[in-house]
């Protein structure tokens, strides 16, 4: 009995050991991004890959998920007599959850898991130590920039998403099912208010911190090995769509 | 002046270094040899603080940086150049931009300084007209050499070399052993080699460690180390299974 509790106490305290080390290091990654000098260039980069080279994936993505919408909305809203409220419906289910969510998912598949497999090979290969020895901080170096970047890009993301989601659906609704184009676009018009931009943007900002969090941890903690690299690179996916999805209810509570 | 106090360092279950004392003499080249698996790039990863100890200091100038503050820290870490076993340049950049990193990052100095001081560097180690590959296009013995010119840049009192010669062919070695030598004396910074390619290791050093067993067994100038009775320096040497050093 003594024996299995002291298990569960060391697994415990192992893995809030664990929890303190990500937290930590999520607050040395903040302290220095806003810390001079500011790596212009390194943020424009990962503007760039983070932002620009996701853009693809996040257009399909939201294209095809605001047609699925106007399906699945004329299909519940038909029952009700309300297929005029289509618009608004979609709206509101893109702004509010289904593009910050959705868009933080294609990017954690898209740039997150990079980063770790990025992160975790130069740990392998030393480089990360390289930097400690040249008395470079690698989380100014590596970390910070991608924070900021993807603080930035995310919410951009995140906006394209909700556009190309609402006229995906506005095509299924309006062109192929019949609802009138002037009802779609006046009750989303009359239901929309800004709060709900806002707070959908305000997600895709923390999903932006929680990508860019748990994969650079994962990646820069990964063990020297290849199965380390691919092991840090699974993790971060699986443990970032699960903080997303966890903070998601959270701040939904909060902003409702 | 590096001097190490009884240092000990475990990885889990695993006693890597137990009390190990010993001095470098400035501006000279001391190698620590010792089987693989034994504890030699851990011991050197101590001497920068790359890894920070259990127990025991490492003293460099009498200050301990065992018990820096991480400014200090980052600051002394600046005295030192490392060329890393697989040279660890960064693959996101090309040579010339490697070799450029530290200048750029740490200095304020020019462009046009910079690419002085670069060019210079890549000549002294026979890589003039590379800078502009990246490290993947280069083969073993050029990142090496890349690595030492990145290593030099920043002109250190103290370069740290992680096995330099380990995956080369003997010839290659040789140049990068002969290298070593060269910018020593070019520089007269305090070299410290780990490495187990002997006897090649001994023409190059003016000091030779056996690291064994977690402690360092013998310590002495070269042609000193090569003659001792002591039976974990003459079974390294002669490479022999049976004796005082555990094989793993």
């Amino acid at each position: 009995m003594l024996l299995f509790l002291s298990r569960i106490g060391r697994y415990t305290l192992s893995h809030l050991a664990a929890m303190g080390r990500m937290f930590l290091f999520l607050l040395s990654a903040l302290a220095l991004s806003f810390r001079p000098p500011a790596k212009i260039r390194l943020i424009l980069y990962h503007i760039k890959t983070i932002g620009v080279d996701s853009l693809s994936v996040v257009v399909l993505s939201g294209f095809f998920t605001g047609m699925v919408m106007g399906f699945q909305g004329y299909y519940s809203l038909r029952k009700f007599n309300a297929e005029s409220w289509l618009g608004s419906a979609t709206a509101l289910g893109l702004l509010r959850e289904l593009g910050p969510v959705l868009s933080a998912f294609m990017v954690t598949g898209r740039t997150g898991s990079a980063m770790a497999a990025e992160l975790g090979t130069m740990r392998a290969t030393e480089q990360i130590d390289a930097l400690y020895s040249m008395a470079i901080n690698p989380i100014k170096y590596l970390v910070s920039p991608r924070i900021i970047a993807s603080l930035i890009a995310m919410p951009l993301l995140t906006a394209i998403f909700d556009v190309v989601g609402i006229y995906g659906a506005y095509l299924v609704g309006v062109g192929l099912l019949g609802v009138s184009s002037g009802s779609y676009f006046s009750g989303m018009e009359s239901s929309v208010v800004f709060h709900d931009v806002y707070s959908g943007l305000i997600k895709s900002v923390s999903f932006g911190l929680i990508i860019t969090w748990v994969c650079c941890y994962k990646g820069f903690h990964a063990p020297p090995m290849a199965t380390g690299v691919s092991q840090a690179t699974t993790e971060s996916v699986v443990l970032s769509f699960v903080f997303i999805l966890v903070w998601d209810y959270f701040l939904t509570a909060i902003m409702l | 002046m590096i001097r190490v106090v009884d240092l000990y360092k475990s990885f889990g279950n695993q006693q890597v270094l137990k009390g190990v004392n010993m001095e470098f003499v400035t501006g000279k080249i001391t190698t620590i040899v010792g089987t693989s698996g034994c504890g030699k790039t851990v011991l050197l990863k101590h001497l920068n603080a790359l890894l920070l100890p259990d127990r025991g200091h490492v003293l460099v100038d009498s200050v301990d940086i065992t018990q820096l503050r991480q400014k200090e820290l980052y600051e002394m870490r600046g005295r030192f150049g490392v060329l890393f076993q697989g040279a660890a340049l960064l693959d996101s950049m090309t040579i010339f931009d490697n070799v450029a990193f530290p200048l750029r990052e740490k200095t304020k100095t020019s462009e046009t300084q910079i690419r002085h001081k670069v060019e210079e560097r890549l000549e002294q180690v026979g890589l003039e007209g590379m800078g502009y590959k990246y490290p993947a296009e280069l083969s073993g013995g050029m990142k090496k050499r890349a690595g030492l010119a990145r290593a030099l840049v920043m002109d250190p009192e103290i370069v740290l070399f992680d096995e330099p010669t380990t995956g080369l062919d003997p010839v290659l070695a040789t140049s990068i052993h002969q290298l070593i030598v060269r910018t020593q004396q070019t520089f007269g910074f305090t070299g410290v080699v780990v490495s187990h390619t002997i006897p090649q290791v001994f023409e190059i050093s003016d000091y030779v460690a056996i690291l064994a067993n977690g402690i360092i067994e013998e310590l002495k100038p070269t042609k000193e180390f090569q003659s001792s009775p002591n039976p974990v320096v003459q079974q390294f040497i002669r490479g022999e299974t049976e004796g005082p050093i555990q094989v793993l």
